[in-house]
């Protein structure tokens, strides 16, 4: 089914932005590129994996899309799928966030976490939705993360993590800064007994997730464009005062400074996790499935 | 008594006014022995009553005092021939992080930690105890020796978070930060991290991965900083002792919520007025805590360490709710 998506020929209903107005976008069926001004439907869009037509701009996905067109059949065996969030801190306005945001996304937090395969491989897989809460990372987070960590080691099966996070779950202060050395330390356990961890960055990843899971991975892979680093551009901005360049902390920025091993467009990046995978199977993990 | 905090303004007036009455009373040679001794007992009442009910942004002014004790004063003070150790074999010597060898006790041990600076200049040649990448690179160089030669590792936390420049960035500063946190959980020496003063951000944490965390009384730990908090929640950085109420970032809460093990007492208005005293404090508790991890293995180390770190974290399941 996925291969399909890629065979097709491409149409696209392109309009340039200059001879459209806004108003005139009818709602829920085109969407407009927010880089370029592309005007296409949703449906082409969707088809296209939510890349744009027109410059190639990946719209951002959120862990459900993510896992749809990563996974075979797009199925997913979900782990922990009912934990919420508490409100250690008593922290004013916290529950009321949450709550909001688990309405309007239909998540229960930042994350989804389970099993699935790819390409036939048994993987675990967790995957961060940006729409959450900015994709911070509380408790919720860092202990959803830890436990598909230890899933992967007590199945020996290669773990995948779609990382995106404006940074950290403020509202649990310090207890969001320790899922960073949870997550971390679990990922020490998880190397030292040879277990492949491969780590996709997506637009866009700062803060906590970086400065912890995302930058520890064996193979770290980023979308094209995807902003990533510790400490985002408007805070260095208005902290230091210092003028940055246009393609700072981009994907392709990243490269060149040395912060990861490749850039993968959206549409090759099931195949390429397919590759690494395949480069990975030992005798033993061969066995899987038959 | 100089660089006194607005809250501690009572103290520093009734001060002054005792002073006034004594000198006044040796130039009219007046007995005023009761009236001061009165005074006196009003200002120790008074100081109980400040210090034993500092609000948390009341600490962390206590804990950013410019003349709060550094990693290198308690160095000094606890530990016994200190060889201080250089760079991170790689780009640079970061002087955000100082680390090197030293006795404790007749005991060979590692130290690391955050290093703000004395005065203007030397906070500028440090960056104001913020690290590059090449800081935490240089700490975790030196905390692997300390894993191959089997030394207790010892680390002082005292930043207000990592150098936030295009520089660090593009070295890595994320990374940097990521391999500190993986490689400190796998050492197989016993590690104690003490937060001295500022505990901010995934800087703090990336010399915090121990077996023990330790917090003196007025020392504080978030997340973030109070300032990069506030602009945060509310758009607004000068809410930040708002912000700094709302994130419980002082000792007790912090051992409340199973970060901290231990809060080591301070002096009277905080570290600063008795550097000795609170080194002294220091050194008992950290004897204290290795003795305690004294008759593990390494794989119970290693164990012991992940069990503290794997436990934090507050959550439930849709299932207990209902
Ligand atoms: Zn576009």
């Amino acid at each position: 089914m996925f291969k399909d998506l890629f065979n097709k020929k491409r149409k696209y209903a392109t309009i340039p932005s200059e001879n459209s107005k806004r108003d005139n976008i009818p709602e829920g069926l085109m969407n407009k590129c927010s880089k370029c001004g592309t005007i296409q439907f949703n449906k082409e869009l969707e088809k296209n994996l939510k890349v744009c037509s027109g410059c190639g701009y990946h719209f951002r996905l959120n862990a459900k899309e993510r896992f749809q067109i990563t996974l075979d059949e797009g199925r997913l065996f979900e782990f922990d799928s009912e934990m919420i969030s508490e409100d250690p801190l008593e922290f004013p306005g916290y529950k009321e966030k949450i709550k909001k945001h688990q309405e309007k996304t239909g998540s229960k937090d930042a994350v989804i976490t389970g099993e699935g395969t790819i390409g036939g491989f048994p993987v675990v897989v967790a995957g961060m939705s940006f729409e959450f809460f900015g994709g911070s990372m509380g408790s919720v987070v860092g202990e959803k993360v830890t436990r598909a960590i230890e899933t992967a080691m007590n199945k020996n099966y290669p773990l995948i993590i779609f990382s995106t996070s404006g940074g950290a779950r403020m509202e649990e202060s310090i207890l969001s800064l320790m899922q960073m050395a949870k997550t971390s330390a679990a990922l020490k356990k998880f190397s030292d007994q040879g277990g492949l961890y491969i780590s996709i960055i997506t637009d866009p990843t700062f803060g906590g997730v970086p400065a912890s899971f995302a930058m520890l991975g064996d193979y770290i892979i980023a979308e094209p464009g995807a902003a990533f680093g510790f400490t985002g551009r408007r805070v260095i901005e208005q902290t230091i005062r210092q003028n940055l360049p246009e393609t700072f902390q981009t994907a392709e920025f990243n490269l060149k400074h040395g912060q990861l091993d490749k850039v993968v467009s959206r549409d090759q990046m099931r195949s390429t996790l397919i590759k690494l995978l395949d480069l990975h199977l030992t005798k033993e993990e061969s066995d899987y499935g038959e | 008594m100089a660089n006194e905090l607005p809250f501690e303004k009572p103290l520093i007036e009734l001060r002054a006014k005792i002073e006034e009455i004594r000198k006044f009373g040796i130039e009219k040679e007046i007995d005023i022995a009761e009236e001061i001794n009165r005074l006196e007992q009003r200002y120790a009442d008074l100081e109980v009553e400040i210090y034993s009910n500092l609000s948390a942004s009341q600490k962390m002014q206590i804990a950013r005092h410019p003349m709060r004790p550094t990693t290198l004063d308690y160095i000094q003070h606890i530990f016994e021939d200190f060889i201080e150790l250089h760079g991170d074999r790689s780009y640079g010597d970061d002087l955000a992080i100082v680390g090197g060898i030293a006795k404790l006790n007749g005991i060979p041990v590692t130290i690391v930690g955050h290093q703000k600076g004395k005065d203007t200049k030397d906070n500028i040649a440090r960056n104001f105890g913020m690290p590059h990448p090449e800081g935490f690179r240089k700490g975790l160089r030196i905390m692997n020796q300390a894993n191959k030669f089997k030394r207790p590792i010892i680390t002082f936390i005292d930043t207000p978070g990592a150098y936030p420049g295009g520089a660090a960035e593009e070295r890595g500063q994320a990374e940097a930060i990521a391999k500190n946190l993986l490689e400190m959980a796998g050492f197989r020496v016993p590690i104690i991290c003490i937060v001295i003063g500022e505990g901010g951000s995934g800087g703090a944490l990336a010399l915090g991965v121990g077996n023990r965390v330790l917090m003196l009384e007025n020392a504080i730990y978030s997340v973030s900083s109070p300032e990069a908090a506030a602009s945060i929640l509310y758009k607004d950085a000068s809410k930040s002792l708002l912000a700094a109420e709302s994130m419980k970032i002082t000792a007790n809460y912090i051992q409340d919520f199973g970060v901290a093990d231990d809060i080591i007492p301070e002096p009277k208005g905080g570290a600063h007025q008795n550097v000795k005293e609170q080194a002294e404090n220091i050194k008992d508790t950290i004897l204290r805590h290795l003795e305690q991890l004294n008759g593990l293995d390494e794989f119970e180390i290693k164990e012991d360490r992940y069990k503290k770190f794997r436990g934090i974290g507050s959550f439930t399941t849709l299932e207990n709710v209902f």
